[in-house]
């Protein structure tokens, strides 16, 4: 049962108005530059309409010949006006299935289908557009074609034994952003960006118009005349001013947090389903991404140096698939640990507890980068306190004070912790950001030690995770080796392709259970 | 999984395998080969300053000779014994870095392929390297070089068959 369909009609409508839209910009500059003298007007009509003729028959063909095609084991799309590519992409290596409205295919009730499939970026599938029924129903398929192909083999050796798989009800809301949170979440996101976007706009307004905004005469002339002003206002009404200018700032810099917040993350809703988690968001341009449980490989809590100390985090999904920019899914932007707990559950992982023994960096890691970065700074004193006039010494002096001081406080939060099931990992300048991986599921581990480290006795650990990295820093070399022996038993007693296969239905329990006695064995002696 | 013993000792930090004695040979004609533009730059500018009469010749030239006969004598001897690997029934440890040491273990069960490659050079000094490739983003590609070009084969042939046999 393939057949072979096209996207919609109406996207036709959007490619036309993308080149019109394209179009208006050169027309316009024909229209008011000195080329063709009198007749310029119609020769910038002219070439406007050409392009727009252009662009609405090349996306009309581009349509025509774009195809795609469903059949029982894979998804195909072809495509091409002169040069033909077909594409096929097998159910199973789809990562997730997304459906991104942005605001124009949106009114016309338009939705991208994006398939994520690990190769990255400009390699994945995608078909742009379908509408909105027909992405769901597209989603559906493939979900179900996957699940077909994923439990025609395990389900064979049915394990009355094994828990009742959570194939509730199609969507539990495990996590959602009310508009109170995200206001709260927005000011925390306190950015300056726009600052940098004015400085653009100016950049622009220096390219189009006289003005040379970059000549620091006219500055320092305007600087003098404002100058001169403040003065003769007295002191009080300086630091008055500062003070507004410095309020000015805050507020500028929240309201553009809160705003960019509330475009991103409008409206955002986790749900969970029978086999994978949902996550909409988003106020004009709106995704709806969709990943299998079992392709999480693992957690990433992230926090704010402020945020943390009123108690908010958030939570990430690694997986092969990626997110817009970003290399893992953001599953809870802005909760509380109590919020984060739920989801952490749903997707199969465990929060370090009251069990987990971390186990702090060495201090002489500590002790080491506190140093180094101390040495950094001490170089620029000496080489102040020669050459630069007096007293300025003290500036380098002062760093140098801090970042031993922030490499004290930052060991604080370098801990990492091994368990039956996980790694933790944990680190962070002034609130931690934790990681957590399924021992299962690494691919490799390292030791890797600088000249200081070896000197000194400790290692970095880097272990191989799929669509991410983890690493432990500052391990006692010993510790190290015995956290590498205890991974590795974890990892050879499985093989990769039965990575995905649900943990009950495992090929040869007996060998895994060996496996298991054999590593909690080493867990007691880590 | 297959009815052998699997679990044997855990000799992760146990005595490395050395590679092949050919190796060495294939750094020091690297090393020579990479240190010719240096010692070119070299006599160009020694010949730009000839007529100038400022130093006598060879200041510029000579360190640069010493320094690059040093490197050529000492560094791939001192390379090649900071390198090594261990090969067992399941994983492959491989050891390299002379300043910064990396101990990097990787187990048969999460390779995902494999590559034997072989340079002009390491054709001509008849050894290979070899790379698994695996799915993690750190080490997604694990080098073995200067392993003797049979013996690259042999452990590819070893490694895949591992492979098949957790699979089938």
């Amino acid at each position: 049962m393939s057949d072979t369909r096209r996207t919609a009609p109406l996207s036709v409508a959007i490619g036309a108005l993308g080149a019109i839209r394209s179009a208006v910009l050169p027309a316009i500059a024909i229209a008011f530059s000195g080329i063709g003298g009198g007749g310029r007007f119609l020769v910038a009509l002219g070439v406007g309409l050409a392009a727009v003729a252009i662009g609405v028959v090349t996306s009309y063909v581009g349509w025509r010949r774009l195809t795609y095609t469903i059949s029982e084991t894979d998804i195909r799309v072809e495509s091409g006006i002169l040069s033909r590519a077909a594409r096929s992409v097998p159910f199973e290596r789809i990562q997730d299935v997304s459906l991104e409205a942005k605001p124009l295919p949106r009114l016309l009730g338009l939705v991208a289908v994006k398939f994520e499939t690990g190769a990255g970026g400009a390699d994945d599938l995608a078909l742009q557009y379908l509408t909105a029924a027909e992405g769901e129903a597209l989603r559906q398929l493939v979900r179900e074609r996957r699940e077909d192909v994923a439990v025609a083999a395990p389900a064979a050796p049915a394990d009355p034994a094994a828990p009742a798989r959570p194939a509730d009800d199609a969507g539990e809301v495990l996590f959602a952003l009310a508009p109170g949170r995200l206001l709260t979440f927005g000011l925390f996101e306190f950015s300056l960006a726009v600052f940098a976007v004015l400085g653009g706009a100016l950049q622009y307004v220096d390219n189009v118009t006289s003005v040379d905004v970059w000549d620091v005469d006219l500055w320092y002339g305007w600087l003098k005349e404002q100058g001169s002003t403040v003065a003769t206002l007295g002191p009080y009404a300086q630091a008055l001013g500062a003070v507004a200018g410095l309020v000015g700032l805050l507020v500028i810099g929240s309201i553009t947090g809160v705003v960019r917040t509330f475009l991103r993350d409008w409206g955002f809703t986790l749900t969970r389903s029978a086999r994978g988690f949902r996550r909409q968001r988003g106020l004009f341009t709106r995704t709806d991404v969709v990943m299998p449980a079992h392709r999480v490989q693992g957690l990433v809590i992230g926090t704010g140096a402020v945020r943390y100390r009123f108690g908010w985090h958030s939570l990430s999904f690694v997986s092969l698939a990626q997110d817009d920019k970003e290399q893992s899914h953001v599953v809870a932007p802005f909760a509380t640990m109590a919020e984060i707990a739920p989801i952490v559950a749903a997707s199969g992982f465990r929060l370090p507890g009251e069990a987990t023994r971390w186990q702090r960096a060495s201090t002489r890691h500590r002790n080491d980068l506190a140093l180094r970065d101390a040495a950094i700074f001490g170089v620029a004193t000496i080489g102040a306190a020669i050459f630069a006039p007096t007293g300025l010494f003290l500036i380098p002096l002062g760093l140098a004070v801090l970042a031993v001081g922030a490499n004290l406080y930052a060991w604080e939060f370098r801990r990492h912790a091994i368990d039956e099931a996980q790694v933790y990992a944990s680190h962070g300048f002034l609130s931690p950001k934790q990681e957590i991986a399924t021992r299962l599921k690494l691919h490799s581990v390292e030791i890797a030690q600088g000249p200081v480290a070896r000197l000194r006795g400790y290692a970095t650990v880097h272990l191989g995770l799929a669509g991410g990295s983890f690493a432990m820093r500052g391990v006692p070399i010993n510790e190290a080796r015995k956290l590498r022996a205890a991974v590795l038993e974890t990892i050879t007693a499985t093989d990769y392709s039965r990575l995905d296969a649900p943990p009950h239905s495992a090929p040869a329990p007996q060998a895994l259970s060996a496996a298991q006695s054999g590593f909690s064995e080493n867990f007691l002696a880590t | 999984m297959d009815e052998t013993p699997v679990p044997q000792p855990l000799d992760d930090d146990g005595a490395l395998t050395k590679l092949h004695p050919n190796y060495s040979h294939a750094l020091r004609v690297q090393t020579t080969l990479s240190s010719i533009p240096f010692l070119v730059g070299a006599l160009v500018l020694e010949g730009a300053f000839r007529g100038e009469g400022l130093f006598p010749s060879g200041i510029i030239a000579g360190p640069v000779l010493l320094i690059a006969l040093a490197l050529i004598i000492r560094i791939p001897q001192t390379r090649y014994n900071a390198r090594g690997y261990q090969i067992s029934a399941d994983r492959l440890r491989v050891v390299r870095g002379l300043m910064f040491r990396s101990d990097t273990v990787v187990p048969f069960g999460r390779v995902q392929h494999i590559d034997v490659h072989q340079g002009p050079l390491e054709r001509f000094f008849g050894i290979a390297t070899l790379t698994l490739h695996t799915a993690g983003n750190h080490n997604a590609s694990v080098s073995l070089p200067g392993l003797g070009e049979g013996l690259a084969r042999e452990m590819r042939e070893e490694i895949r068959a591992h492979i098949r046999r957790e699979t089938l």
